[in-house]
């Protein structure tokens, strides 16, 4: 019975559907080129972004920084030696500690003596030093303490003078040598990670491009030199090269290049044997039409992640060398050889070691994240 | 595997062998002169004391006697300390830099591998923010930088622990969780991103479906194929660490290999820079060669791959 009712329904209440053709596959939203779309998902991190404008703020800072006082960045001056921070304006909150002082607890039987001692230290008179006075003590041995706050600026009678970030052992004036250090440092990473990837791309694309014979004869040399710890060979050619940039820059670029040169060898290998590499070599296409048109676009991203993240191993490396005395001589200075130059004066002045640190930290935490967001953009697996 | 183990001991006796090739001739190129009070001496005392260490034969002749020394575990004379063999040296600062070496590798694998199997568990909860900002730390903040920020808040500040020197267990705390942090963020990091993607496998979905507990998942299945791959980051740990052992027992005056090195290049003890040098090169090609051998041994997958070449 339905079905014979299904079947006498009226024959003019279908319409014919318009052929057409698939519109199922049609692309409705534009189409973006990778790079548009590495671009936006880079825009949408935000850690990254945040990063590159501090990368970009320091990179400023250390260009125009040492120009923005009068000091130099070798200016001795053994009576203005040890100056804490003291900052115009700022110098009145007091929790910020940059209102040149030297302050610090003295222990002794009673407070006279306590105080006696923080004289004695500050090589000063009640004038300008301030006493507050914590645990007033029974006469047994170091039971009193006091805090001692001692006006150097007053007693030195440089009132009017301000020193940002306050002076080093030898009165050179710390913010100044800080952004010069910050620009040696960065010269130095920028230089090496060029010359990495300028190395590195060419070695690995030769190997990769030709092949065969080539690429047997490079990549054991590059299995040797992969097994020589970098570690070694940098504290090697910095024990035969004299002291300095371009020495760190040398021994940073013999190692560097390896890791980049292997990454590019197994790409342009995978692109090589792909077919679009194949079709356009069918067609005639010259090896160097290859390379340009198809191989070097392909790589880019991978290229670019990598050298990111040969920049703060680059800053560390300096850092470290200078450290350990075997990177930048004085007068020049560098973050490492200002942290250095910290440590040394940890205990009674804290801000030598605290603001190079700091840079430092901040450069090597901002170009990691950076390097991560470039990464995450760059892979096509992360786009969502 | 046999021919493979073959094949890595060439190549790590070729690199061993460029090493020291390459730091014998940067040692005769060296400017500066063995002898102390060079111009002092007659020339007739010179030629004494230079004859005396095989110092006046040709180059090659030399070069010879220092491969066969090497081959000895003879690493010359120190500079620096009267008649002092650099092996002696070596062997009598080697237990502090091992001993810190060790438990910052205990203590940052153990931690990191803690953090990052929460963090994944707990993925973009809390926990999971905390270890990535600890992660992304330990890369960065490089460990000098770390070292000088606990010393001053432990030591100098609240005075709970020494500043530095070596006597005893309490002294080895600071150093070791300075040096322990990059081991730890590395492998938090690592964890973190294996057992997400282990998790997601299929046969943990076959594990969930046969009624395996949640305990039983995350450990038995999980967290040991996710430990598989962390073999491969051992070897840049294990540079990390003697990197970082430079600076940090500088730092906290430890007497190390480290230490030892660092002193060494101020005073231009040049035999004792090789001797440490090799040492660092030595135990680095060891450490990289076991490990190969390890993952090969730990993970069948690769074992078979390999056998079948």
């Amino acid at each position: 019975m339905e079905k014979k009712n299904l079947n006498q329904i009226d024959k003019n209440l279908f319409k014919p559907l318009n052929q057409e053709e698939n519109v199922s596959e049609k692309i409705t939203a534009p189409s973006r080129t990778f790079g548009q779309d590495a671009r936006r998902t880079l825009m949408k991190n935000k850690p990254a972004i945040v990063s590159i404008f501090i990368i970009l703020l320091i990179i400023i800072m250390s260009i125009i920084g040492p120009s923005l006082n009068d000091y130099g960045n070798d200016d001795q001056d053994l009576s203005r030696a040890k100056l804490p921070p003291r900052v115009p304006l700022l110098e009145n909150v007091s929790w910020l500690g940059l209102n040149g002082t030297l302050s610090g607890r003295y222990e002794g039987t009673d407070v006279e003596d306590a105080t006696t001692k923080a004289m004695a230290r500050y090589q000063s008179t009640d004038e300008f030093v301030d006493i507050k006075v914590l645990e007033e003590g029974d006469g047994s041995r170091n039971s009193a303490a006091v805090k001692a706050t001692f006006h150097i600026y007053e007693a030195k009678e440089m009132d009017d003078t301000y020193f940002w970030f306050g002076t080093d052992t030898l009165g050179r004036d710390q913010w100044t040598r800080l952004w010069e250090g910050t620009r040696v440092s960065l010269i130095i990473a920028f230089v090496a990670a060029i010359l990495d990837l300028l190395i590195g791309v060419t070695y690995g694309g030769v190997s990769g491009f030709y092949g065969g014979r080539v690429d047997n004869i490079l990549q054991r040399i590059a299995e040797i030199l992969v097994g020589i710890p970098n570690l070694v060979i940098i504290l090697l050619m910095m024990l035969i090269l004299q002291p300095g940039i371009v020495s760190i820059v040398i021994a940073l670029a013999i190692t560097g290049w390896i890791g980049m040169s292997r990454i590019v060898r197994g790409e342009v290998l995978k692109l090589t044997n792909q077919e679009f590499v194949l079709a356009a070599r069918t067609l005639g296409t010259s090896n160097g039409t290859i390379i340009r048109r198809h191989l070097v676009p392909n790589i880019t991203g991978i290229i670019i992640v990598n050298t990111m993240f040969s920049i703060p191993g680059a800053i560390f490396f300096e850092a470290f060398l200078s450290f350990i005395g075997l990177g930048i001589v004085p007068p020049n200075a560098s973050l490492g050889a200002l942290i250095e130059l910290g440590f040394a004066n940890l205990r009674l002045y804290p801000y030598l070691l605290v603001f190079p640190a700091t840079v430092l930290s901040i450069l090597m935490i901002a170009f990691n994240i950076l390097g991560d967001g470039l990464r995450d953009a760059f892979d096509p697996k992360m786009h969502k | 595997m046999a021919r493979y183990l073959l094949r890595r001991l060439w190549y790590m006796l070729i690199t061993l062998f460029i090493i020291a090739t390459v730091s014998f001739f940067l040692m005769k190129f060296l400017p500066g002169s063995p002898l102390k009070a060079d111009d002092k001496l007659s020339e007739e005392q010179k030629t004494i004391i230079l004859e005396k260490y095989g110092l006046n034969d040709p180059i090659p002749v030399q070069y010879v006697r220092y491969l066969g020394n090497l081959v000895q575990g003879d690493l010359g004379v120190s500079f620096a300390f009267d008649n002092t063999p650099v092996t002696d040296i070596l062997t009598a600062k080697i237990g502090p830099s091992a001993l810190l070496g060790g438990q910052a590798l205990v203590l940052g694998t153990v931690v990191g591998i803690l953090l990052g199997l929460i963090a994944s568990i707990y993925r973009n909860g809390p926990i999971d923010f905390t270890s990535t900002i600890i992660a992304v730390l330990g890369t960065s903040v490089p460990s000098f930088v770390f070292a000088g920020l606990l010393q001053y808040i432990f030591a100098v500040k609240w005075d709970l622990l020494p500043v530095a020197l070596w006597d005893g267990f309490e002294y080895t705390i600071l150093p070791t969780i300075a040096l322990a942090i990059s081991p730890l963020a590395v492998a938090a990091r690592f964890t973190r991103t294996e057992m997400i993607e282990v998790l997601h496998s299929h046969y943990i979905t076959t594990a969930r479906a046969k009624g395996v507990s949640e305990a039983g998942i995350i450990f038995k299945h999980g967290l040991r194929n996710a430990l598989i791959p962390l073999v491969t980051v051992i070897g840049p740990m294990a540079v990390g660490l003697m990197t970082g052992s430079l600076v940090i027992e500088k730092i906290f005056a430890i007497p190390g290999i480290g230490e030892q090195f660092v002193t060494s290049v101020t005073v231009n003890d040049y035999p004792t820079i090789m001797g440490t040098t090799l040492l660092f090169a030595f135990g680095f090609v060891i450490i990289i060669l076991i490990i190969d051998l390890l993952y090969g041994l730990i993970d069948p997958r690769i074992r078979i791959a390999g056998g079948n070449k």
